[in-house]
Order: C-alpha cells, then structure tokens, then sequence
C-alpha cells in the first residue's frame, strides 16, 4: 500500500490538538497541501493562516513558542527552509524556541512544479543551525509517530516530508526509536543507509542486488541531527561498501552527516546517491527521480560500480 | 509618578548607557538614547514587571525589536532594580548582557531580538498567544524607523491588524536616522502615519521626549479596544548628549574618555 506522509500529519495534529491544549497550527496559504486544514476543521480557533508570508509565519510561531504553547508551521521545504531561514535562525533556534517546522513538498518528487519547487536543501540549511533538531519521515505510519515525537521534545525541531505517496514500509503496530538507526535489512556486503522517500528505493534496490549476488543491507536515518553516531560506525564498519542514500543534494545533506560521523574513524568508505549539486526540472515525480537517479535501479548501478561483483 | 521622578529615571537611564558603552567600548548610543524617555515611561508607568513576575509570561511582555538598543533595556531594568548582571560587563565574554539581548542570557529579556524586523513579526505571534489564554496581558514592541525598511514588519502589522490585535501597541522610535544617513535619503519609509492606517493600524504622536505628550499617547491607544495600535514617537538620536545628537555616526560607535566624561557631565547638568 501506499500512502501520503503529509496525510499522517494532519491527522496526527488533529490527535495531538484533542489531547493537549497548548498545540496550535500555522499555515502560510498552503494549508490544503501541506494537510494543517484537517486541525483548522477540528479546531479554528487553533489554525493561523499567515497567507503568502512565510517570514511572518515562522516569527508569529516564534512568538507563540515565546508564550509557551507549542506551534507547528508548515509550508513547502524550499519556502519554510529558504526564505525563512534567518527567521528560523535568529528568533527560533538562537533562543532555543518550541517551534515545529514541519516542511512538505520537500526533494525533486515535488514533480511538476520545477527546481523553483523542489527543495534539494533544506537539510543542509537546518542541519546547520544549533539547537536544531533535523528529522526526515518515510512513510505514513513512521510520519504519524514522529510528529507526536517532536511535539513532546522542548525545542526547534524541522521535519521534512514529501508531496506524493511513499511506499508503507511499517504498520499499526511499529514501535519507534527516533534516536536510533533503524535496521530494515540486514546484509553482509554493502550497506545502504537511506532517508525519507529513498528508503522505498533502497528496499527494493536491495532485492535487485540479491539476485545479482550482492547482500545489501538497509538501513533508515530518521534523526539527521543528532545522528546515532554510534550506529553510524556499526554499520560501516561492518560493511567494506557504504552508501548513503537521499533526495537532497549530496552535499550538506545525509551524506554529509554520515560523513561527519564516519571521518572520525575512517575504516569503511561511504559513497553518495543522492542529488549531485544541481537543480531539479519539471516532469512527473517518477520521470523526475528518474533522471536525475533516485531509483532502486541507479542505486544497483551504482553499487554495482562501486563494489564491483 | 510625577514627571520630575521620570525625568530623574531617563536621567539615570541614558548615564547608564553611556556607561555601559564606554565600558564596553561597543555599542549603540544613538537609537538607545533617542527611546530612552518613551521606554522609561513604559516600564516605570505601565507594565507591570517587577521582582515577583520577571521570570513569568504572567504579566505585560516587551520586545525590543531593534535589539542593537540593548543597552538601554538593560539600563531599564537596572533602573528597575531588576537586571541581574553588573552593567560594565555589558558586551565582555561571559556576560549575561549579550551585544544584541538573549532572553536565554538574561531574565526580562522577553525576546531575543538582533536582526531587524523580527521583533515586530514575533510580538504579533506573543499578542495571538495573549489572545488565546485570554489573559488581558499586553504586548509592547519598540521599531526603528530605519528597520521599518525589512519587509517583515509589514507582513507583521497585516497579521495583526487582520487579528485584531488591540493588545499589541508598536512604539516608534522616528529619530530620522540610519547608519548610513538620513531614512529619507538612504531608502524612504515614510509616511508612517499613512503607511500604518492603511494596515489598519490606529496611530497616536507624540514628542518623544515630553512626559506629559508620551502618556497623552499611551492614554490614547489604551481606548483602542479593536485594532493594534502605533504610537510615533518624534525624537532625536543621541538625545541628551549635545555631540552625539543627529549625528548618525554615533548609531553604533563607542565615546573615548573625554567624550564619556562629557556626555556625564552634560547629563548631570541636566534639569530634572
């Protein structure tokens, strides 16, 4: 099955709102798109429509946070991450303010809409901040939980979530460790550490290589920051061929946070799969992801090169 | 409080400044001293902050959205007896009284504040959360004229007019000066008054260095009983220190001796 991961968090919001008062929601004239609606149906009084000002929204939200409730702001990832950077930057994360960023229409699948759409960095931008905390979902199940996650952490978070359906990969009944390196895969040989929508083409890249002889085992990052720098290590020491694997620019993203981790005790190489530092284009999500090789089939090809069985 | 005990206050307040910035040798004179007498006004006469309620969101909330003023909230709240820090560590390693103020450094900063325009973004978000506890609290927020230039403090004055927002009252402080010269000639804001009631926002004036005109203002806005309001408070930069007034160069530059003891001297001469 597949579902939208934006869809889990308006539901989540609608659960979250019910049972604590102090959540309020702001929109910055997306809010059918980026699902915060389904609070404004529950609870008007709650929702704030900030319109096309995506600055005013996130310091509106900052001042909320200032008074002690607990604000999520959404918009697309390329508006609530680029053009309210310094907003997030000065009046949220410098002060260590309880705001939520939770970003939708994040990477190239955004599709249609062109490279002005598809936010490529976002995670580098909020990686960088202090006191941030960088999440990127999965699927719908993983999305509903981390969302009730980072409403019970005291303190900027930004989670990153995409526009079009994803892959479930958990159920009803998972349980999660955000701080943690999820294991999805076991495998001997090469090892490819996913994040958000990629972790569906990991999987499944995983399946082509064994029937090409190559053992690969998945893994999910969730927290980009903090990253489970111990689990980081395990697994690449643990596999002589490691690949990381997002849609976000290589640079500044998972690759750059594995790397981060990795450099300090240099065993195993990483390789990158992701966006190579350039701009996306428009074409439908698949067409896009596929030219510019976010696919289970470039990820074999890569590993393929790299590992060279 | 009779007018001769503000002027006392604002006194005391600008010698501060002057102390802090000297001692720090960084700093900005200018736009503290021209805010002095209106934010002197507003904490000795109408927010209720004192020792008991410092650290709580239970009271009357202030942002000083052009934080390069920071000396004078601090002076303020040494005036008040409330600051927490010894005022010549103002600027120095280790200090609570960071550059620009940090609420997470100091307690009665209600806003970090720093970069221009967010201040007046923020204070909107404080009043809606006011709002929604229906608690009767009040929101002031301090703008320059220059950092009515950012494009946010609009977006912000939309949101709070289209909030109705009547426990918001911006304070501007119209010294006419930026640091790179005249507001008029580097990127003109004005017309204020204009400007602002068409956001809908209701506008009072006053001289911003006459008592009985500043609480003619405050008592004005304090009808309002459905919109934000604005209070354009006409003053001078460097107020009370004869060479630092309109003169941009003192908007973020520090005295050397002589000039700190003149600008005592000059502030000590003056009628209360």
């Amino acid at each position: 099955m597949k579902h939208e991961t934006r869809v889990a968090y308006g539901e989540a919001l609608k659960e979250l709102a019910e049972v604590n008062k102090d959540i309020v929601v702001f929109d910055a004239d997306l809010s059918k798109s980026t699902k915060t609606a389904e609070l404004k149906k529950a609870d008007p009084s709650r929702h704030f429509n900030a319109g096309i000002a995506e600055c005013n929204m996130l310091g509106m939200a900052a001042g909320m946070a200032a008074s002690g409730k607990i604000p999520f702001a959404s918009s697309f990832a390329v508006f609530a991450s680029g053009r309210a950077f310094e907003i997030i930057r000065n009046s949220i994360a410098y002060p260590h303010l309880n705001v939520k960023v939770v970003a939708t229409h994040a990477g190239l699948s955004v599709g249609e809409d062109g490279a002005s759409h598809q936010a490529i960095e976002d995670i580098a931008l909020m990686r960088s901040l202090p006191n941030m905390r960088v999440f990127v979902a999965s699927d719908y199940y993983e999305t509903k939980a981390l969302i009730k996650h980072v409403a019970s952490i005291d303190g900027p978070c930004y989670v990153r979530l995409q526009r079009g359906k994803s892959d479930d990969i958990y159920d009803e009944d998972s349980t999660f460790d955000f701080d943690k390196v999820k294991v999805l895969k076991e495998g001997d040989d090469v090892a490819l550490i996913a994040t958000g929508l990629m972790t569906q083409e990991a999987l499944k890249a995983s399946d082509i290589l064994k029937d090409k002889g190559i053992d690969a085992g998945v893994y999910e990052v969730v927290s980009l920051k903090p990253i489970d720098e111990e689990g980081i290590l395990k697994i690449v020491k643990g596999h002589k061929k490691n690949f990381t694997i997002e849609e976000h620019n290589i640079i500044g993203g998972l690759y750059g946070a594995v790397s981060e981790v990795v450099a300090k005790d240099p065993s195993n190489p990483v390789y990158p799969i992701g966006v190579n530092d350039t701009f996306g284009e428009s074409g439908q999500a698949d067409e896009v992801m596929k030219k510019y090789g976010l696919t289970a089939d470039n990820i074999v090809n890569i590993v393929m090169e790299c590992a060279g069985k | 409080m009779e007018n001769r005990e503000l002027k006392i206050h604002a006194r005391n307040v600008r010698k501060k400044i002057i102390e802090m910035i000297y001692s720090a040798q960084s700093g900005h004179p200018g736009g503290a001293l021209s805010a002095t007498d209106v934010i002197t006004y507003l904490y000795f006469e109408k927010m209720d902050i004192s020792e008991d309620n410092v650290s709580s969101l239970d009271r009357d909330r202030f942002v000083l959205s052009k934080g390069h003023a920071s000396a004078l909230l601090y002076a303020i709240l040494d005036e008040k007896g409330l600051l927490d820090e010894d005022i010549h560590t103002f600027r120095k390693i280790d200090s609570k009284l960071q550059g620009h103020p940090s609420m997470r450094y100091l307690k009665g900063v209600d806003m970090s504040t720093g970069s221009l325009g967010q201040g007046a973004s923020v204070a909107v978000g404080m009043a809606l959360a006011n709002k929604l506890d229906q608690n009767g609290h009040h929101i002031y927020c301090l703008v320059g004229d220059g950092e009515s230039e950012e494009g946010i403090m609009w977006e912000a004055m939309m949101a709070a007019h289209h909030y109705h927002l009547d426990n918001l009252t911006y304070i501007l402080d119209l010294n006419h000066l930026q640091i790179d010269g005249q507001i008029e000639k580097v990127m003109d804001p004005t017309p204020f008054k204009e400007k602002y009631e068409a956001f809908g926002l209701y506008v009072a004036e006053c001289d911003g260095h006459d008592f009985d005109s500043i609480k003619k203002a405050f008592a004005e806005v304090s009808k309002v009983d459905d919109r934000p309001q604005v209070i354009i408070a006409h003053t001078v930069k460097g107020k009370g220190v004869s060479f630092m007034e309109n003169d941009p160069s003192w908007h973020g530059s520090a005295p050397n001796e002589a000039q700190y003891k003149q600008a005592l001297a000059e502030l000590d001469k003056e009628e209360a």
